[in-house]
């Protein structure tokens, strides 16, 4: 249900940029003022995000036990799975953005017959969204030879190992195959699993559905002859980042559907759970040093409390005390 | 905010990060500046419509090269020329548009193209 959901969403979206480029004609719209409030909804409501993020309070220290926390020197402590200093710390986050290492301990739970629970390594979850993630970064990058003049130093290289067995020309790009197929695998993985199926929600269905549907608008432009001039894109892209935005007349309507559904991802980004791009650097699993023993955390919703020791207390009642003969710490 | 200059720094290299065309289109100074090509030395049209050469050229270009290694079929009827030319990229294409760096390159380097035809074909031009 909440995949179709998602999956109606994509259309209408594709249904409003068809129908306002080609139908109202508002290439204007669709190529200039709908991207550039995008960017601005991208940029701000990421901001705002990561700082009310960060004024959250931090009332404990996490460690995680993944590792051998430091303390004694002749026990050997595991500086990547329990840092205890701050390049440890951004060693292990390194290890998590770039390779997914949280991920890759995944397991499964299964109810085998008996009946018994069998639990056991459950990588697929990881080595799709590692495919996935990668060749959206690479793709990204790629697409600099829009945005900048002249392209720099990294996309022919990119180019040329993405495009490394040549197959036709337009060559097609290693990274085309890998995005839509690891995106098919995490779609279906959702719909696979009943349990996972059940907790799945239509914002995670359309995320999925948005980024696929950029891939794919983005292959129909550049293999089939729904083609957009490559040249007169590149014009508008450089128009938008110089800001002297103009919309050449020839561009064709694949190319405003791909772009409009780019501009969606980024005007919806800040809402949505793809914020895991920024929240990732505030996850406290993973941001904390494991140094516990080493330095006090201050709760900082600990707050002042009324106390009275005993030496206050012996103060109060000293004369009596010694009156009645009782032992005294001090003795005035 | 509690590590407030680390997530200052954070914000900033991702907003360096993401204003990076702004920033390089500022310093590099280039943005507007459309490829000019070379006129053809010979000749109205090109051995298809214009329009489409400038879409599927590559596509074009790849198919010849299968037929005329593969299959020895060297001739191509063109329909907007009436005639019968070679499919020949060094003859027949630089033939007409007689400079690569004037011509195919012009657009290829704007858009950061780099076709591998020059792996094995010589513009013969540069090699007088």
């Amino acid at each position: 249900m909440s995949a179709l959901f998602a999956l109606l969403m994509i259309i209408i979206l594709l249904l409003i940029s068809i129908i306002g480029t080609e139908v109202l004609g508002l290439n204007y719209v669709f190529g200039v003022i709908i991207p550039y409030a995008a960017i601005a909804l991208f940029l701000v409501g990421f901001v705002y995000r990561i700082i009310r993020w960060a004024n959250s309070a931090v009332p404990f220290k996490i460690t995680t036990t993944c590792g051998q926390q430091k303390s004694h020197p002749w026990i050997k402590h595991s500086s990547l799975e329990a840092p205890h200093s701050t390049w440890g710390v951004i060693g292990r986050m390194a290890l998590e953005v770039l390779f997914f290492r949280s991920l890759f301990r995944n397991t499964k739970a299964d109810l085998k017959e008996g009946p018994r629970l069998v639990y056991g390594p459950s990588k697929w979850l990881w080595a799709a969204g590692l495919v996935f993630h990668w060749s959206f970064l690479i793709i990204l990058l790629r697409h600099f030879r829009f945005f900048a003049e002249p392209a720099p130093f990294f996309v022919s290289g990119l180019q040329s190992l993405d495009g490394f067995f040549q197959i036709g020309l337009p060559i097609f790009y290693i990274t085309s195959v890998a995005i839509v197929a690891a995106l098919a695998f995490l779609f279906v993985r959702r719909l696979n699993d009943p349990k996972l199926r059940y907790i799945s929600l239509g914002s995670d269905y359309f995320a999925l559905f948005l980024i696929l549907s950029i891939a794919i608008s983005g292959i129909l432009m550049r293999h089939t002859g729904l083609r957009a001039d490559i040249v007169d894109v590149k014009q508008l892209a450089m128009g938008l980042v110089s800001f002297h935005p103009n919309v050449p007349e020839s561009i064709g309507v694949m190319f405003f559907i791909h772009l409009f559904f780019v501009s969606v991802l980024f005007g919806y980004f800040p809402f949505s759970k793809l914020m895991h791009m920024g929240g990732i650097f505030m996850s406290p699993t993973r941001n904390m040093a494991n140094n516990n023993r080493e330095k006090r955390h201050v709760n900082p919703w600990d707050y002042p409390v009324k106390t009275h020791t005993y030496e206050e207390w012996e103060d109060e009642f000293r004369d009596v005390m010694k009156a009645a003969g009782m032992p005294l710490e001090k003795e005035k | 905010m509690h590590n407030t200059g680390k997530v200052i720094i954070g914000l900033l290299i991702f907003l360096v990060i993401a204003a990076f065309p702004i920033w390089y289109a500022v310093a590099g100074g280039k943005t507007g500046d459309l490829p000019e090509l070379e006129k053809a030395v010979k000749g109205e049209n090109c051995v298809i419509d214009s329009v489409e050469m400038r879409e599927i050229h590559m596509a074009l270009l790849d198919e010849w090269r299968d037929e005329v290694v593969r299959e020895d079929d060297r001739w191509y009827k063109s329909m907007t020329l009436d005639s019968t030319i070679e499919k020949s990229l060094t003859r027949s294409c630089l033939g007409c548009h007689t400079s690569k760096a004037d011509f195919c390159d012009r657009c290829h380097n704007y858009l950061a193209v780099s076709p591998y035809c020059w792996d094995c074909h010589v513009d013969p031009k540069e090699f007088k």
